[in-house]
This record gives structure tokens, C-alpha cells and sequence, in this order.
């Protein structure tokens, strides 16, 4: 019965040092690779690979569900906006979802998804199957050689999406409310333009876009870099970068929306 | 060398593409293109015994033209009246001295707003000057009061 307790008690004090001790080498990991990112500049080529690999093969699915995450946004909003009459509000409800949360908050998990797992699996192959090791044999560095380049693509990429999602997403709300429902094509764009700020609002979905960016690439290398050699551990690993990016994403939204639009 | 090549094209659209969207949010979107290109803005005083729901940052019209905004608002302990603080666009200077300004609501659950009306005067408000003729909001509460009273006494002169 003591002993079962002090099983117990040995097995939090163990998770809770497994936890700090790998977020002990993910910051040190981070620092590795941003002591990799000027040698960059000399080989721009394996940046704009990754940027092909991350971002533009990133860019189908962040243009149709911006699409459709903003149709829905105008066919719902329309639907509570035109109990009130105020259904030429629909630009501003749409825009503003859109750029303050949707737009990055959505764009983070797709990234997350579809480049981030990518990113892990590649890299926890090439870690199973020794090819980093290899790396390191020929003198070359696999975090400067391999990481950073990915982690700076990623870096770039998600702002860029993130802008492309919500302008979409605008343009679909827009092609629901003004072209199916009948909203006044003036009012819509004209309401949206003078409540949407482009320091308050467009520059402070930027600033969290590019903050979701760094925490899901780094997520997504370090988990690559970090697994356990074996196809079980990819496996693992994989899973562990999407869970783990939506809930620092969901999380961080919350901590950013806080600083950035709690005093209104 | 036409894989890196159109590798490198796919990039380049994609960068292109991204630009394009912040580009389009900045201008489509947000109020950018609305408020003046550029210009600054001077600074026009009015008090106001009730501003009613007036907030900072809304909007400042002029026969139903946007001209500016309300920068701040701030309340006089000497006088006992709102002081509204109005950012006109440079562009739209010199209105009249016995210019007055109301505060009214777009709609009839709108945001307030408030609007200047040029009077006929030679001289025109300088930057910083105050605008003497105003009128207060008008409170949904009070009109309904005033309406359920004035009914209450039509009804006992039956």
C-alpha cells in the first residue's frame, strides 16, 4: 500500500521531468537552428525546395477551405444578421472573423496537418534510417543542413498562407452574401472597410500568423529530430506534432487575442 | 535544370500570391483606402452635454460624408460636459466658425456618429479650436420617457 503510493509519486515526479527535460533540449534544439539560419543564405536553393515542399504544396487545400470556411461564414451570419435587418453588416462579420481569428487560427492546424506531420515523418525517417547519422559522419551538420532550411520554409510559409486564406475567405463571403443572398455589394465592402483597421486588425492577424508558423515548424522538426528511431516512433512522433501544434495554437490564440484585443 | 526551374516559378508564384492577398486585405479590406492618402489629420474640439453611446474612434461626417473620426473623449469636471475630441482629414479644412456638430445614430440601433454642419460664416475653425453649437445625443430611454409621460397626462385630460 506505501509502496503503491510511492510508485505513484515516482511516476508524476518522473513524467514531470521527462516533460521539462524535453522542453529543456526543444529550446536548445531551437537555439541550434537558429545558429543555423545565416549559413542559409548561402544556399538558398535547399530553402527554396522547402518552401515548394511546405508552402506551395500547402496551397490547395488553404485555397479551398478558405473558400468554404468563408461561404459558410456569409451564410450563417446572414442568417442571424437578417433578423436585425442588418444584413449589410455581413462584410464586416465575415472580414473581421476572418483576419483576427479564422485566417490563422485555421491556416495554423491545416499547416500543422499537412506540412507539419510531413516535416516530422521526413525527418524521423531519415533519423530511423540513419541518414543523419551519415551526415554527421561526413562532417556536415544535419541541423544546419536539414533542419534549418526547413524550419526558416515554414517560417515564411505560414504568414503567407494565412494571408491567402483570409483573402479568400473574404472574397467567398463575399460571392455568398452579394452574388446568392442579395446584400448590397456597397454596403458589404464599403461597412467592411471602415470597421476593419489595418494597424488593429490586419497587422495583428499578421503578428499571429507568423507566431503559429514559428510554433508549428518547431514543433514539427524537433518531434522529427526527436523520435525514437523506429517505425513505431515516426508513427508516434507524427501523431505527437499535430496533436501538440493544435493545442499550442488554440492555446496561444487565446494568450495573443487576450493581449491583443482584450482591453476593447 | 527544369525541375529547379519550375520549382523556382512555383515559389515565385507562391511568394507573389501571399503579397498579393496581404496586399488586397490592406486595401479591399481595411480601412486604408478610406481614410485620406496620406494626409494628416487636424484636431477640432466640441462639448457636448450627453454624448450617449459615442465612442472613440467613430466616425465624423459632413452632409453624410466620412471626413474624419472621434480621436477621444473626455469628461470636464469645471463644466460638467463631454469633451469630444474630432481628427478631421486635412483635405477637408476650413469649415465655416459657426459650424455645429450632433451626435446621431445610423439607424435606429447603430453605431453613434458624429456630424458637422457648416454654418455661414467667413471665418473658418483653425486646428485646435472649439466648436460652440452642439447638440447632445438623443438616449432611446429618455424619448420613451418622455413619450410614456406626455401619453399618461393625454390620458387624464380626458
Amino acid at each position: 500500500m506505501f509502496t503503491g503510493l510511492l510508485d505513484t509519486l515516482q511516476r508524476l515526479g518522473r513524467a514531470w521531468l521527462d516533460f521539462f527535460n524535453r522542453l529543456g533540449r526543444g529550446n536548445l534544439f531551437l537555439l541550434h537552428v537558429l545558429a543555423g539560419l545565416p549559413g542559409l543564405l548561402l544556399r538558398v536553393r535547399l530553402l527554396v525546395q522547402q518552401i515548394y515542399s511546405v508552402g506551395v504544396l500547402s496551397l490547395l487545400i488553404i485555397l479551398v477551405s478558405g473558400l468554404f470556411v468563408g461561404m459558410v461564414l456569409g451564410l450563417q451570419g446572414y442568417r442571424t444578421l437578417v433578423d436585425y435587418g442588418a444584413e449589410e453588416s455581413l462584410g464586416v462579420m465575415v472580414a473581421l472573423s476572418l483576419v483576427r481569428e479564422l485566417g490563422p487560427v485555421v491556416t495554423a492546424l491545416l499547416f500543422a496537418g499537412r506540412a507539419g506531420s510531413a516535416l516530422t515523418a521526413e525527418i524521423g525517417l531519415m533519423k530511423a534510417t540513419e541518414q543523419l547519422s551519415g551526415m554527421e559522419m561526413m562532417a556536415v551538420d544535419p541541423v544546419k543542413r536539414v533542419i534549418a532550411p526547413r524550419f526558416l520554409a515554414g517560417f515564411i510559409s505560414m504568414p503567407l498562407l494565412a494571408a491567402i486564406f483570409s483573402a479568400v475567405g473574404v472574397y467567398g463571403g463575399s460571392l455568398v452574401g452579394v452574388n446568392l443572398l442579395g446584400v448590397d455589394e456597397g454596403a458589404f465592402w464599403s461597412q467592411m472597410q471602415s470597421a476593419v483597421e489595418l494597424e488593429k486588425d490586419i497587422y495583428n492577424g499578421v503578428v499571429k500568423s507568423i507566431v503559429f508558423g514559428f510554433v508549428v515548424t518547431w514543433i514539427a522538426v524537433f518531434e522529427g529530430y526527436d523520435t525514437v528511431p523506429t517505425s513505431e516512433g515516426v508513427s508516434r512522433a507524427t501523431t505527437r506534432t499535430v496533436v501538440h501544434s493544435a493545442l499550442a495554437v488554440l492555446g496561444l490564440d487565446f494568450v495573443l487575442t487576450a493581449l491583443m484585443f482584450g482591453e476593447v | 535544370m527544369d525541375r529547379t526551374r519550375v520549382l523556382e516559378i512555383w515559389v515565385g508564384l507562391f511568394v507573389a500570391l501571399g503579397l498579393a492577398a496581404l496586399f488586397m486585405l490592406a486595401m479591399q479590406v481595411s480601412n486604408l483606402s478610406t481614410l485620406g492618402q496620406g494626409n494628416g489629420t487636424y484636431t477640432l474640439e466640441a462639448r457636448f452635454d450627453n454624448i450617449g453611446g459615442l465612442k472613440v474612434r467613430a466616425p465624423v461626417s459632413v452632409a453624410g460624408v466620412r471626413v474624419g473620426r472621434v480621436t477621444g473623449i473626455e469628461y470636464d469636471i469645471s463644466t460638467f460636459e463631454a469633451v469630444v475630441e474630432l481628427a478631421v482629414d486635412e483635405d477637408y479644412a476650413e469649415f465655416p466658425r459657426d459650424t455645429s456638430a450632433q451626435i446621431f445614430t445610423a439607424g435606429l440601433l447603430g453605431e453613434q456618429y458624429v456630424a458637422l454642419e457648416p454654418g455661414g460664416a467667413m471665418e473658418v475653425l483653425e486646428p485646435g479650436d472649439e466648436i460652440r453649437l452642439t447638440q447632445s445625443a438623443l438616449v432611446l430611454e429618455q424619448i420613451i420617457g418622455q413619450f410614456l409621460y406626455s401619453q399618461a397626462s393625454g390620458d387624464k385630460e380626458k
